[in-house]
């Protein structure tokens, strides 16, 4: 709505100046406060553009949702039976209340924390990995058929092998994470070196750098936006296998009580921690994708 | 002695069972302070000569000597000014230039120094004022700019121009002849230029190399241009001298070596 009051403004300002007398300065008719509100309506436009159509959808799923788990031999839970049930884990996920007791906020913590450790681990291991295959002939034919049967074993998968090797279910669970985050960013980081522009290591070797320097000064940059693609994949699939570990590990992530939730039959908690798991992978994913735009802001637009 | 001697250079590709002969005994000297360009058709191994003496492409046999020493390896004694400049995006102007001045003299001089040493290279070729800018917010022309300026910096012995103007258009092009010969007059550079435009040989050599056609590619004729320094552009359009140079090089190019398009 503000847009054509600026245009009438503009307008206004071009009449006078044109018509009127050059000498004088004629302050526009319209105030800068008006210009102000003018400039901000697009974007409060654009927000609710942007917010609307998603909130219309979740309502009507919620509707669909209602209606249909509301008939007396419904297996499910409508929404508003999980509010009356699970009220407590949605609107207080910090309470602590006992070792096992606790809010779904700190459980997401607990989790995110061993997703922290295992996917830094992934990131750091698979990046020189990547590097290594990315620029060895050699390392790409003895290391990625390796990788390309490896990287099929579905995380779970490796989680019996892991608790009989470290005899403990916190390091296991970190390094189910780890498998299951290194291999896209070994293989995008691999692609990434691989189409560094020849010109650059022209550059390089005229400028004599060594190979710590090519590393940080050259490679790392210039495969970054590849880099946070692995990165980007990696940090949703830590996501997806923590739940699942930890449903196998217990302890006092949100996968665990899940399960816990399932074995009290307890539905609507249940259904509570899936929107938590479901915003906090979004949100993950939404950090590493704005990392990766800082880091990579450069080298994107060329 | 000579400065810089290009002593009977071949080059083979060799691709599977087939080789082919790029460049065939070639030899040149090049005195300190000169400006040479290299010109011939597209494809018949120039750049691979510049590359030769780079270091960047090894030669299969002979060998480049730079003041009495052989030089096979790339070196910022030789810096390069690559066609498409080869600048890094993720880098801003300054630091594109820096990456090279800390790397050269980043034991030999103090950081102030290596400060206004990078200044002073970036206000040569009137960049000074982009210097926070990333190569991606500024044009060609001036991105080119910034390459030399990463040349220059260097302080190499030899100054290597690869097509350094060849994406740019016509008016571009100009404003950076200018500013290098500009830049030749003041430092004194040796420099070899790679390029196929004609007027742009004649315009800033002391010396036109022309290459023959490839494959086996050898120095056909070595043109003197025996024109005054400084140059300038327009006067030169009606000089007797510069006519005869573009006309000679023209026929070398056109009449006894015309490009003959493969297939």
């Amino acid at each position: 709505m503000g847009q054509p009051v600026l245009k009438d403004a503009i307008a206004g300002a071009a009449i006078v100046s044109l018509t009127g007398k050059p000498s004088e300065v004629l302050p526009l008719p319209a105030g800068p406060s008006k210009s102000v509100a003018a400039r901000l309506a697009p974007l409060a436009k654009g927000a609710l553009v942007n917010m609307v159509p998603p909130l219309i959808t979740i309502a009507l799923i919620l509707l669909f949702w209602q209606i249909a788990a509301s008939g007396p031999q419904s297996s499910l839970p409508p929404p508003t039976r999980i509010w009356e049930e699970a009220k407590d884990l949605i609107t207080e996920p910090f309470y602590w209340a006992g070792s096992q007791d606790i809010g779904l906020g700190w459980r997401i913590l607990v989790s995110l924390q061993r997703v922290a450790i295992g996917f830094s681990l992934a990131a750091i291991v698979g990046v020189l990995l990547g590097t290594l295959v990315g620029q060895s002939v050699w390392a790409t034919r003895g290391l990625d058929p390796v990788f390309q049967v490896l990287r099929t074993v579905p995380p779970l998968a490796w989680l019996p092998l892991s608790l009989a090797a470290f005899r403990d279910s916190q390091p296991s669970a970190i390094f189910v994470i780890f498998i299951t985050a290194i291999w896209p960013v070994i293989i995008n980081t691999a692609v990434g070196i691989r189409n560094i522009p020849q010109d650059y290591r022209n550059v390089a070797k005229v400028l004599r750098l060594n190979q710590v320097e090519f590393f940080y000064k050259i490679m790392v940059p210039s495969a970054a936006p590849y880099i946070f693609t692995g990165l980007r994949i990696g940090v949703g699939l830590s996501w997806l296998a923590i739940v699942a570990a930890e449903m196998l590990t217990g302890g006092v992530g949100i996968g665990f009580f899940i399960w816990d939730a399932w074995n009290s039959s307890r539905l609507s908690d249940i259904i509570v921690a899936l929107v938590y798991i479901g915003v906090v992978g979004f949100l993950l994913d939404r950090l590493v994708a704005l990392i990766g735009h800082v880091v990579t802001r450069g080298t994107a637009t060329n | 002695m000579s400065y810089l001697k290009i002593d009977h250079v071949d080059k083979r590709f060799q691709r599977g069972a087939a080789t082919t002969e790029v460049l065939k005994d070639i030899s040149l000297v090049i005195d300190k302070g000169e400006f040479v360009s290299i010109i011939g058709h597209s494809g018949c191994g120039k750049s691979t000569l510049l590359n030769i003496i780079a270091g960047l492409t090894p030669a299969t046999s002979g060998g480049i000597l730079l003041e009495g020493k052989e030089v096979n390896a790339p070196g910022p004694d030789r810096a390069v000014v690559f066609q498409n400049h080869s600048l890094l995006p993720w880098l801003t102007v300054y630091d594109n230039v820096a990456l090279a001045v800390n790397k050269v003299f980043g034991g030999k001089k103090s950081k102030a120094e290596r400060h206004d040493w990078i200044m002073h290279n970036l206000d040569l070729v009137q960049m000074g004022h982009a210097r926070d800018k990333r190569p991606g917010e500024i044009s060609g022309g001036m991105k080119q700019r910034v390459g030399i300026a990463r040349g220059l910096a260097m302080e190499p012995k030899i100054l290597l121009l690869d097509e350094p103007f060849g994406a740019l258009d016509a008016l571009t092009r100009a404003h950076l002849q200018d500013s290098v010969m500009q830049i030749h007059a003041a430092l004194g550079n040796t420099m070899i230029m790679i390029t196929h435009d004609v007027d742009e040989a004649v315009l800033l050599s002391d010396r036109i190399v022309m290459l023959t056609n490839g494959p086996s590619a050898r120095i056909g004729e070595v043109l003197d241009v025996r024109l005054t320094r400084p140059r300038k552009r327009l006067e030169l359009v009606t000089d007797r001298t510069y006519i005869a140079a573009r006309e000679s090089v023209l026929k070398f190019l056109y009449e006894r070596h015309r490009f003959v398009e493969a297939a």
